[in-house]
């Protein structure tokens, strides 16, 4: 049964992904991408990660992504129909496929990865009261620096969208 | 006979789905009715049942209530013409009105209506799926329906749809970051140290056995209540609908029965809200603060479960009676004033309010 | 002269917006228990006020003969051109063949009548009257056009006294003038 949905939900996402890449219309794109990131929480769901299935959702799907809607809409994006594929984005794409390629199996290969399911320690993410004590003690110094980089950006986008003043 | 696990589960989901569809389009006529009320008008009171309305007394007096209006309503919207505009998006224009509803019935699986006492002695919530992350999934599962919004004004291809599915889209980012941490302090309560960590909304509601959160939280609530409104798009925070400004907002180019799923939409929105609002800060099932089911003595068996779901069922129409009551006392605001109102006042607010529970709840916890 | 009216700064519970949301609500609440104003209509009729323009009717006098001597000035009045008279002759055998003619057929449009009352206002006669009438429906164009027969059907006997055309008959009978 469970194998079953992991199946259906691994191919959706998938797909949902696939159509992100290839889709032309800005608004399908981003549909495609809320249905990959629905059917991502559904497999955090299988892995009985319930909390980042639900993070997952609710920020990602509900608030990021209504958030790029939104600049699609207002900025009003073209279809990009007519634009032609340059050769070097063509090498680019092809290359960091293939490092992808290579990533993947080299990850695969290594023995670290290859523990038995039933050995696994319960996943941090599974009990909330566990995710938040990890993330406050274990995990603070990678939180805390995350946190200050999206401070960064935010002040970035502050300095730059604030007018300049004339001078009268 | 045994039944199937799964299969009960999917005529328990039936069964409340199907309660919470009555509860709207009774939501509709109770709309219609208060409206009716505090403008000094009379409300529906033709529409008659040819067998129900010929009782003597109790059938034309029901008939003077509405209580069948309901159905005239629902045909209308089923066998009026269905006009599929030749400019908009089809399949998006399709997929809108759904994708508003689904959200809305979706969330009902976490909301616990009542408890039930076992012979064993243990409280067995009422609720379809009891996950340990109730709250965060209602949040996370409510959020998504303002994607039905978005794409209707978007797959209309035209202006004052598009208006309101961008007003839609901004509020809703706005008012969700306030209307989340609103609630920070009572989790902070709920999971005091040495607890089971847990955002179970029926947890929550056990926790109010003695005081009401929104007795001793007032500014939470008041702050809930704000943003409450405004996720669920009622006045005085219609924005995306405001049909002074925006014909009808984003469902001007709907007809017939997809417009009656945005219409069941916004009323399931609203139960379900004024559910979660009961659970968190009007104490559940509780009769009244400090006084449980138990106290009374009436907490025992099929008697005490259909008390505790009566009582949440009360208390959830006296909030569905609010929502209206404020829509028919609030103008619409301005749009400027709806985006100040949410950054500059309810999230620092929001924000200040959850700092002075922390220290609150901190020596409450460890004493001072 | 123009003048600015000062806007009183609002004071602190107006500033705070709870407290004047709590008195909206309480004056709405209020609201809910007084009684409704609606009329309902088809059971409960309004009271219709002296001197109403509901829809244009021809009368009788209380003898039963019909006071519209067909002169035509509605006719030539009527700003939508509602009203359409053909005159026809009295007979010589009645007993009023000397008013001389009388309507053969008066057709109004209801379609058309804007219910202005310069038809009544015009008349000579005091034979068209708008009335306390003033629902009228039909399911085609044909139907709303208000006949003879209908215009006194609505209209009624006019309940005055003077019985002009009888001393203007006696009065020739005795060989005068007026």
């Amino acid at each position: 049964m469970t194998d079953i949905f992991f199946y259906i939900f691994s191919i959706v996402a998938l797909a949902g992904a696939f159509g992100v890449v290839i889709s032309r219309n800005t608004v399908n794109g981003a549909m495609c991408l809320i249905v990959t990131f629905l059917s991502m929480s559904a497999l955090f769901v299988l892995l009985e990660a319930y909390f980042l299935a639900v993070i997952q959702v609710l920020v990602y799907a509900g608030a990021v992504m209504v958030l790029f809607l939104f600049i699609i809409m207002l900025l009003d994006v073209e279809e990009s129909a007519a634009r032609k594929t340059s050769v070097y984005t063509w090498a680019a794409s092809v290359i960091a496929f293939g490092i992808l390629i290579v990533g993947v199996v080299a990850i695969y290969s290594a023995d670290s990865i290859r523990t038995k399911a039933e050995s696994l320690p319960e996943a941090s993410g599974a009990s909330l009261k566990a995710f938040g004590y990890e993330l406050f003690t274990t995990y603070l110094l990678p939180m805390q620096l995350t946190g200050f980089l999206l401070l960064i950006a935010m002040i970035g986008v502050i300095a730059l969208s604030k007018k300049a003043k004339v001078d009268s | 006979m045994e039944i199937n696990p799964i299969v009960l589960k999917f005529v328990y989901a039936a069964v409340v789905v199907s309660v919470i569809m009555g509860l709207c389009s009774y939501a509709v006529l109770a709309e219609r009715k208060i409206s009716s009320w505090i403008q000094g008008r009379v409300g529906p009171n033709r529409t008659a049942l040819p067998l129900v309305g010929g009782i003597p007394i109790l059938g034309p007096f029901l008939t003077r209530l509405g209580i069948f209006q309901p159905i005239p309503d629902g045909l209308k919207f089923l066998f009026k013409e269905d006009v599929l505009p030749g400019h908009v998006n089809k399949f998006y224009f399709m997929m809108a009105p759904v994708i508003s509803l689904v959200p809305a019935l979706t969330t009902v699986v976490v909301v616990p209506f009542g408890r039930f006492v076992n012979e064993a002695g243990d409280v067995v919530p009422l609720v379809l799926a009891n996950v340990n992350v109730g709250l965060l999934f209602l949040f996370a599962i409510s959020s998504l329906g303002v994607y039905g919004v978005v794409l209707a004004g978007w797959s209309s291809n035209s202006k004052y749809p598009f208006l309101g599915g961008i007003r839609a889209s901004a509020q809703m980012i706005s008012y969700e970051l306030a209307m989340g941490v609103s609630v920070l302090p009572i989790l902070m309560w709920v999971n005091a140290p040495g607890k089971e960590g847990t955002m179970n909304l029926f947890d929550i509601a056990v926790a109010q056995n003695g005081f009401w959160f929104a007795m001793w939280m007032p500014l939470s609530a008041i702050i809930f209540l704000v943003c409450l409104f405004a996720e669920t798009n009622r006045l005085p925070f219609d924005m995306a609908e405001s049909e002074t400004e925006l014909v009808s907002g984003f469902h001007t180019e709907y007809s017939s029965f997809k417009f009656g799923l945005f219409f069941v939409g916004e009323y399931a929105h609203m139960v379900i809200g004024s559910c979660v609002f009961t659970l968190l800060f009007l104490g559940g099932w509780n009769p009244l603060p400090f006084v449980t089911l138990e106290s009374l003595g009436m907490g025992q068996g099929i008697l005490g479960a259909v008390l505790s779901v009566g009582i949440f069922l009360g208390k959830m129409c006296a909030m569905m009676f609010f929502f209206m009551w404020i829509r028919w006392t609030l103008p619409r605001f301005r749009y400027d004033q709806v985006m100040k109102l949410g950054w500059t006042i309810l999230l620092p607010l929001s924000i200040a309010n959850l700092i002075l529970y922390i220290f609150i709840i901190y020596y409450l916890d460890t004493g001072l | 002269m123009p003048f600015v009216i000062k806007r009183k700064p609002l004071n602190l519970m107006e500033k705070l917006y709870l407290p004047e949301i709590a008195r909206g609500l309480s004056t709405t609440f209020k609201k809910i228990w007084e009684k409704p104003v609606t009329l309902e209509y088809p059971e409960q009729r309004p009271t219709i006020p002296e001197g109403y323009r509901g829809v244009p009717t021809l009368v009788r006098d209380p003898e039963g003969r019909e006071k519209c001597v067909s002169c035509q000035l509605c006719e030539f009045v009527c700003p939508p051109k509602a009203i359409r008279i053909v005159p026809g002759e009295i007979p010589e055998d009645s007993e009023y063949a000397h008013v001389e003619k009388g309507p053969k057929e008066f057709d109004i449009d209801m379609l058309r009548c804007i219910y202005c009352g310069m038809c009544e206002e015009v008349c000579p006669e005091e034979a068209i009257w708008l009335q306390n009438q003033f629902s009228m429906s039909g399911y085609s164009r044909e139907e709303m056009v208000n006949n003879k027969d209908k215009l006194y059907e609505l209209g009624g006997t006019l309940p005055d006294e003077h019985f002009k055309w009888n001393k203007k008959k006696d009065a020739a009978a005795k060989g005068g003038g007026h």
